[in-house]
């Protein structure tokens, strides 16, 4: 079985002052091709950490993490970089458009950091075209982000994450901002793309979010508490 | 490299997006880059000025005028008591010395001049005139030029004809209605006739401070041999006064060599120096005149001059550059989160560096541009606030005073060398004080800068 990313032993510890937080206390995952996983957990269960790991935004204190063929734990930060624009895409609750741009631009953005030239070549041009029509906005190529709804910003996230063909969308708490209609409008759009076979990891607390994937793990104190939708998930809501 | 570009491209559509913030930030650039240009526009023309007034004195040309001595016990005494006369000057024994020493002269290289104020007179008109007794060179030598007929020839001076040439001043005097060309004019009690009128020539302000300015346009010149013989004071200029009376004596009040080559100048200027020397030992009664050492003169100042005002207004030009540093900084604050997003999308740190530094160059690059523009227009602002000034502000008192004269007497030249100059240092400046807050963006933690709100 090929792996999307495979965490094993990671620990991940802060210092805060004089305090160490452990964030992770020794998290083995691991991520098939083509998975859907929704990590789920409360605030400071370590979730966060978590994405911020699996996201290459941060290298664990020990343990590795291996995405797609290559170990990411001792990366520099160059090659965290280049992981990132090439391996991964990023969908943030906030949407996280750069404000300034247009809708075609934020959607080309990844583009720019490739390696390489960072020219767009007409290919990368159509394929921006194509993504924003999947996505609905062909028609609001010039739009930018204060002219579009959550749920369009979101989108274009969504079309900006699937430029560089990332072997895992990384979608933090997407419907978190949106409101239940649009939500679940982003929601098929993240299942659709699992269904062409795309990896999708989400982080979400909402357990009625987090039941649109596939498998469900639940984080406490550091650790993978479960696995699967946790029984009294309703209750611990509440 | 095609990275670049596309940054380049977005960061001056961002630009344009915020237009007033960005405008306000140039704004600083905008007037460094604009007061390098008319700062050195103004001494670019000031000096352009004092190299015409200079040239029009002949940069081939050696001066040596008959300076009247300080008044002092050892001065020649032809009689003592109550008259005497003041003997000084160069004398024929120098001019033909000159003549003897200085080898390359070209053949008609060496005008001796003399000067005399006199009243000149036709019909009704009357007017003091400076009378100039001087050789047919003279014309070329002063590079002056004919209005009408012509100037004095050799064969007046040989023949001492009583002849004169008016200088355009005189003639519009003497003149008003009448042609003056064979008209008989007076001066003193001689008549004598004109042959010719010269051009208009402007003033030559003093230079360098060792030559009074000259106004040709009051001149009458006259073959300098019927000067000699027919005036009949001849040498003397007497002035008496109740009781006593003083005279001077004066045989040439200035010799002018022409060099053949511009090369020549400064040696042959050296050795028309020890030559006088010699025969003026006892008394400092001449001085020597080189345009072409005022020239070098005028070019060391307008050297200082740039220096100075190039500086001050690179004083500017940096503020300029501190205020965009300031808002830049500013902005990598604002745009904490932007940063974070660039690094999340795959953006080296690197990447940001130098996202933000083309974003400053830019910045300043297009004040830099502004500023050209406006630099560029500095002549014309200046002609018309001069326009304005003499329309609606100046009497006519202050506008001849010494200040509204000033004024009124620039001419802003654009030295085009400051051009580039100007803006290469504005997108030098966005450069230097771009990398603080560059370095800064880079800095961020992208998971700090995707958290921040």
């Amino acid at each position: 079985m090929k792996y999307a990313a495979r965490l094993i032993d990671i620990r991940k510890h802060y210092q805060l002052g004089t305090v160490e937080v452990q964030a992770l206390r020794g998290v083995s995952l691991d991520i098939p091709q083509g998975d859907f996983l929704a990590i789920m957990g409360q605030s400071g269960s370590g979730k966060s950490t978590m994405l911020n790991l699996l996201g290459a935004l941060d290298r664990p204190t020990s343990g590795q993490y291996i995405l797609g063929e290559r170990d990411v734990s001792d990366m520099t930060d160059d090659e965290l970089s280049e992981a990132r624009n090439s391996m991964i895409g990023f969908v943030f609750q906030q949407f996280n458009l750069v404000q300034q741009y247009t809708v075609l631009e934020n959607i080309e953005l990844p583009i720019l950091y490739r390696p390489g030239s960072g020219a767009i070549s007409p290919k990368d041009h159509q394929k921006c075209l194509e993504l924003a029509n999947r996505v609905g906005l062909g028609d609001r190529l010039d739009h930018r982000p204060f002219q579009l709804s959550g749920g369009q910003q979101q989108r274009v996230a969504i079309a900006r994450a699937l430029v560089n063909d990332p072997a895992i969308v990384l979608a933090d708490e997407p419907t978190g901002n949106l409101d239940s209609s649009t939500g679940e409008e982003i929601m098929r759009i993240l299942g659709e793309l699992h269904d062409e076979g795309r990896t999708i990891i989400m982080v979400t607390h909402e357990a009625d979010v987090a039941e649109n994937a596939n498998r469900q793990i639940y984080m406490k104190d550091g650790l993978i508490a479960g696995e699967g939708i946790f029984p009294g998930h309703r209750a611990i809501k509440a | 490299m095609l990275r670049l570009v596309r940054t380049i491209q977005l960061a001056l559509k961002s630009l344009l997006l915020h237009k007033l913030r960005s405008g306000l930030t140039m704004l600083g650039i905008v007037f460094g880059v604009f007061s390098v240009i008319a700062m050195l526009a103004i001494g670019e023309g000031a000096s352009q000025q004092a190299q015409q007034q200079v040239l029009s004195l002949g940069a081939t040309n050696i001066i040596v005028r008959s300076v009247k001595p300080p008044d002092d016990a050892s001065s020649s005494q032809a009689s003592g008591g109550r008259g005497s006369v003041l003997r000084y000057g160069l004398t024929r024994q120098d001019y033909r010395l000159l003549a003897d020493t200085i080898p390359n002269l070209t053949g008609k290289g060496l005008v001796p001049v003399r000067e005399l104020m006199m009243e000149v007179r036709f019909q009704n008109h009357v007017m003091n005139s400076r009378i100039v007794g001087c050789t047919a060179d003279y014309l070329d030598m002063n590079h002056l030029a004919m209005a009408s007929a012509r100037f004095i020839s050799d064969r007046d001076c040989n023949d001492m004809a009583n002849v004169v040439v008016l200088a355009q001043g005189t003639a519009e005097a003497l003149f008003p209605i009448e042609n003056p060309i064979n008209q008989t004019i007076q001066i003193g009690s001689q008549a004598y006739r004109v042959v010719g009128v010269t051009q208009a020539r402007t003033a030559s302000a003093a230079v360098g401070g060792s030559l009074s300015g000259q106004d040709f346009n009051k001149d009458v010149y006259i073959p300098l041999e019927t000067l000699q013989s027919r005036m009949n004071t001849g040498d003397l200029f007497i002035k008496a006064t109740p009781g006593s009376f003083s005279a001077e004596s004066v045989i040439f009040n200035q010799i002018t060599l022409q060099v053949g080559q511009i090369e020549d100048v400064v040696r042959t200027a050296e050795v028309v120096r020890e030559t006088i020397q010699r025969t003026h030992s006892t008394k400092v009664d001449y001085a020597i005149v080189v345009p072409l050492e005022l020239l070098r003169q005028a070019e060391q100042l307008r050297n200082i001059f740039n220096i100075v005002l190039g500086s001050i207004a690179g004083i500017s030009l940096l503020v300029g550059g501190i205020g965009i540093m300031n808002i830049m900084l500013a902005t990598v604050t604002e745009r904490t989160r932007e940063i974070g997003i660039r690094r999340a999308l795959g953006a080296r740190r690197r990447d940001i560096v130098q996202q933000f530094i083309i974003e400053t160059v830019v910045l300043s690059g297009t004040g830099g541009l502004i500023g050209m523009a406006m630099g560029l227009s500095t002549p014309l602002v200046f002609k018309a606030g001069k326009w304005i000034l003499v329309k609606y502000i100046l009497d006519s008192t202050a506008a001849t005073s010494e200040m509204g004269r000033m004024f009124l007497g620039m001419e802003p030249q654009i030295a085009y060398w400051s051009l580039p100059v100007a803006f290469g240092f504005s997108v030098f400046i966005g450069l230097v004080f771009g990398v603080y807050p560059a370095n800064a963006a880079a800095k961020l933690d992208p998971i700090e800068a995707l958290r921040h709100s």
